[in-house]
This record gives C-alpha cells, structure tokens and sequence, in this order.
C-alpha cells in the first residue's frame, strides 16, 4: 500500500473514491451555509428562490442584511475587543513562559510544565464555570468588606476574556517555546561579547528572531478567541459576542442572515489560518 | 553576577506563569470542588457534605445521561478513528509534495471555521425542510419530507465531522514518519495487505492514535453546541445538564458536582490511555 507497490486497479480505485467522498463531507456543511446566504427566502432552506445580496446589505424587514443589523454588528465588535485583548495577554505570558521553560532549570521544573499543559485537557465548560465560581466568591467577600460593587468579577467581558486567555495561554507557550528552542545561543552571546547588555541582546537578537512565532501565535489566539463558544457561554454578560448571539438566534430560527455572517467567518477565518501558516512557514525556512 | 541575575530573571518570569496558572487554573478548581461539596440546608446556609454527589447518584436522570455521554463519546471517538485513519494514510503515504499539501490545507481549513457554523450547516443539510430530505423527494425516494435532525445519529455525525481534523493531524504526521521501505519490508517477507497493516503500519502509528484519540474524546465529552443544537429533546448531554445547573436553576452546588464529576472521567481516561499506550502528556499533547 505504498505509491512503489502495484495494486489492482479496483483497490485504487475504491480507496481514491472513498478519499474524494471525505473531502465532499467536510466541503459540504460549509458550502451549503454559503449558497444558502444568497437565497432569496426567509429561511435558510431549500426551495431556492434566486439569488440576492439581501442577507448582506438589505434593509428592509425581513430582509435586514449583515452591514445593517445592529446587534449583529455589535456583537462582531464585541468580538474584536475580547480577541484583541485575549491575544494580547496570551503573547505576552505565553512568551515569558517561553523564556522560563526554554532557557532555565529549576526544582520541580516537569512538574510545572505539565501544569502548563492542563488547560488543554480540561473541557472548556468547566474551565468557564470553575472561574465562575472563584470570582463570584471573590467579589462577594469583597463586597461585604467593602461595601462597594466589583461589577468587573461578575460575568460580563472581563471574565470572559479571562476565561479564553486561561487556556489560549497554553497554546500561546507551545507555538513561542518550539521557536525558541530553535535559537542559537551564541548569537546572543556573540551580541554580550560586543558589548550589549542582557535585555538589549535579547531585544535586539532575540526578539527578532521570535518574532514569526510570536505574531503567529497572536493570529491564533485572535481565532480562537473569535470562535470559543464554551468557556465564553458560561461567563457571559449581557454583551454578548458573535457566537453567542449567532447561537441564541439559531436556536430561535433565523433567517439567513446567519448564513451570511457566517460566510463573512468562514472568509476571514480562512485568510487568519493562511496567515498563520505563512508565519509558521517563515518559522521553518529560518 | 552572572548567577544573581539569572535568579532575577527566573523570577521575573515565574510571577506571570504563576499568576496565570494559580488565579485562572487552579484556585478557581479548588473553589469549585468547595462548592460542590457544601450542600445547603437553608437560605445563605451550608453545610459540608457529599449530599450533591449523592444526589447525582441516586437520580437517574443524572447517571444515565453521564454514562450515555461517556458511551456516545468513546463511539464517536472510534468513528472518528475509524473514518479517518484511511485518509490520514492517503495523505501520508500514497501522494506527494503539491497534492500532500494541498489535501493537508484541506482537511484543516474546515477547522479555522467555527464550530457553530459547522454545526449550523448540518442542521441546514438534516432539517426536515434540508437539502438532504428535498434530495431524497426530488430523486423520488421520498414521498414526503424526512427529519433526519434531532437524533443521536444526528449528534454522532456532528461530532465525527467536529472532531476529524484532531484524528487526521497526528495520524499523518505519525505516518509520514514511517519509511516506506518497511512497508515494503513486510511484503516481500510475504506479508499480504493485511498483516502488514497489522504488524507494521499499526504498532507505528500508535502514538499518532493514542494522541488523536484522546484529544477526540475530550472534545466530544466536553461539546456542548453539537449536542444541543442537533440533539432532540431527549438526546441530553452532560455538558448540557451542567449549563442548567448553573444558569437556568441557579444551583452552582450541584452544577459544580457535576463539573467536578465530568472532570473526573475525561482526566481518568485521558490518564487510562497515556498509561495503556505508555507515552507522557507531554509527548501527546504538548506538541
């Protein structure tokens, strides 16, 4: 069963068709959620009753597209504003974890290591409702002492960005460390021995160097953010972002104004993922 | 010198690791498990107890949908094995160089999308009025619309579909790795189609299997969306219970019995299969 060997040709032929019938059922589900975007119906279904933009730029009830929906819109930039800051966060510990993991020894240093990684094994629902639970008392013990509100320790936006930052942070790490693994020590060294100092050989050589993983890692945590649903539906406040809206209406019934926001996700997630390839890539060749 | 400041940096980066994993992992899990083992005996008072595990126990409602998750998670696990191995092997083995990559592209791309949206198309393709069920009348063998949503085996597509690509990675990466020439080792040895998938290209791609599977089954344990949303009325999930515990009935004690519950089983079988196929965490989902 290797490409040297011969095989009779209804071997081949079975196997290339059942390979052809897998990628028809994964192409499948996304491309009817496109087609069905540009259906002049009410509803995401068949019959098909010609083409229209309506879904994107309509405006006239029923037929309110994407560019005019207000919540939806809202919800998008809800959804940039915790992507931002999730990624933000996530580069940041995951790089000094990098650093901590990659270049020092210290007691125990396995065992943190495998604490790092738990985050990844814990389902997403129980990371959200065990932050929950914590900030919720958290914000009760300092009420009473206080008096005063921590309205920001209630579910709403902080704790949501929280709650995708405690496991994108993982992901972060392990993009940043395999990067870093890779660099040669000696070039730093070679910056000390002209006279650099610590931090200024780090900014100046390192960094460069890391920079491909870094802002690939910031590219991925920016889609994972987008699209966690999980973690995100147990903190939520009253602003909800994208996928939490788009799922209280699916389980309203909707028109296909999902159909075209979720064209526009599928779009703009495929263009994110490339760009992080090609950083991994430029992560490779160097 | 040199040494004081590696003890600063080291430090300096051990505050924000620490930070991250104490106030965002572990308090908040040792929060939940307080919570889930007070049991309230009145307004604003608790005492501690084990009353909400038993409660968990002694409702069958509870228990058989905890071990129905189990089961249909362990089956789409295999499934997902089952249907993906060949294509993993296609792409590993039997193409090279612009196809490989395109093909790889391909299987991942699906997987940038979010889960909602896959999920959304197959309720379009399975609902009653779906693409599937006016097919089936238009090719005349239907006479009137078919539901095929709200099922398990509805649930199990969706999860197979959701989870493929954590199947699909490892597995060709695993297999790439093995050199050809054992392959042919083992036919000229005088091996047929199948024991050389059996002693060779198996034990080989053991550690690809291991990884994808319990990545599959922590994902499908763990879904929330493709049970509900595809899931009838009676297809509960135990995520599902969890959400109801917590946010429609207000009862976090027992909702954080049953997270710690939930959290139990995916680590027992995460830890059963790394023991079983003898690799680390690290190896399997650190990479």
């Amino acid at each position: 069963m290797i490409r040297t060997l011969p095989q009779s040709n209804t071997f081949k032929w079975t196997y290339r068709a059942y390979v052809t019938l897998f990628f028809v059922y994964l192409a499948l589900p996304l491309t009817v959620v496109c087609l069905m975007a540009f259906n002049n119906s009410v509803f995401p279904s068949l019959p098909w009753e010609g083409f229209t933009w309506a879904w994107f730029f309509g405006d006239e009830d029923p037929f309110i597209g994407v560019f005019n929906d207000r919540s939806i819109l809202r919800s998008i930039g809800t959804s940039m504003f915790v992507a931002f800051w999730v990624s933000l966060l996530s580069i940041a510990v995951g790089t000094t974890n990098a650093f901590l993991f990659v270049r020092h020894d210290f007691k125990f240093k396995e065992f943190f290591y495998i604490l790092m990684l738990l985050p990844l094994i814990i389902p997403g629902i129980i990371l959200g409702i065990s932050i929950l639970v914590f900030s919720n008392a958290v914000a009760n013990n300092l009420e009473n002492a206080t008096g005063m509100w921590f309205d920001g320790l209630r579910p709403g936006l902080p704790l949501v960005i929280l709650g995708q930052f405690s496991f994108i942070a993982t992901f972060a790490t392990l993009v940043i460390s395999a990067r870093l693994e890779k660099f040669d020590r000696s070039l730093e060294e070679a910056a000390l021995n002209l006279g650099a100092t610590r931090l200024g050989a780090i900014r100046q050589i390192t960094m460069p160097f890391l920079f491909p993983a870094i802002a690939g890692a910031g590219v991925v945590a920016i889609l994972m953010s987008f699209e966690n649903f999980n973690t995100t539906l147990m903190l939520v406040g009253s602003d909800a972002p994208l996928t939490i809206n788009m799922f209280d209406r699916l389980k309203l019934g909707s028109t296909p104004v999902l159909n075209a926001v979720s064209l526009l996700l599928i779009v703009v997630s495929a263009l994110l993922g490339l760009v992080s390839l090609l950083f991994q890539k430029r992560d490779k060749s160097s | 010198m040199n040494s004081v400041h590696s003890r600063l940096s080291l430090y300096l980066l051990f505050t924000p690791f620490l930070l991250w994993l104490a106030l965002l992992i572990i308090i908040p899990h040792i929060f939940m498990f307080l919570v889930s083992i007070s049991v309230k005996t009145g307004v604003r008072e608790y005492v501690t107890g084990l009353g909400n595990y038993m409660v968990f126990f002694t409702e069958p409602l509870y228990w058989n949908t905890f071990a129905r998750t189990a089961f249909m998670s362990i089956s789409a696990t295999f499934l997902t094995l089952l249907i993906g191995f060949p294509v993993a092997y296609y792409i590993a083995k039997l193409t090279r160089g612009r196809t490989k990559t395109t093909l790889f592209l391909m299987c991942l791309i699906p997987f940038w999308v979010s889960e909602l949206v896959r999920t959304f198309g197959w309720m379009i393709l399975l609902r009653e009025t779906g693409i599937f069920s006016s097919f089936l009348q238009y090719i005349g063998l239907a006479s009137e619309p078919i539901e095929f949503l709200y099922n398990d085996a509805a649930i199990m597509v969706g999860l197979v579909y959701t989870s493929m690509l954590f199947m699909v990675v490892p597995l060709v990466t695993t297999l790439d790795s093995l050199d050809d020439s054992l392959i042919e080792a083992g036919y000229d040895l005088g091996g047929n189609g199948i024991t050389v998938l059996r002693e060779i290209i198996i034990p080989h791609a053991m550690p690809g299997i291991v990884s994808g599977c319990i990545v599959v089954f922590m994902l499908s344990l763990g879904n929330y969306l493709t049970p509900i949303l595809l899931g009838g009325k009676d297809s509960l999930w135990f995520t599902g219970l969890i959400y109801d515990q917590f946010i429609t009935r207000f009862n976090w004690e027992l909702g954080s019995a049953f997270g710690f519950l939930l959290l139990i089983l995916s680590s027992t079988i995460v830890w059963a299969g790394l023991k079983l196929s003898g690799q680390s965490l690290t190896d399997t989902v650190g990479r």
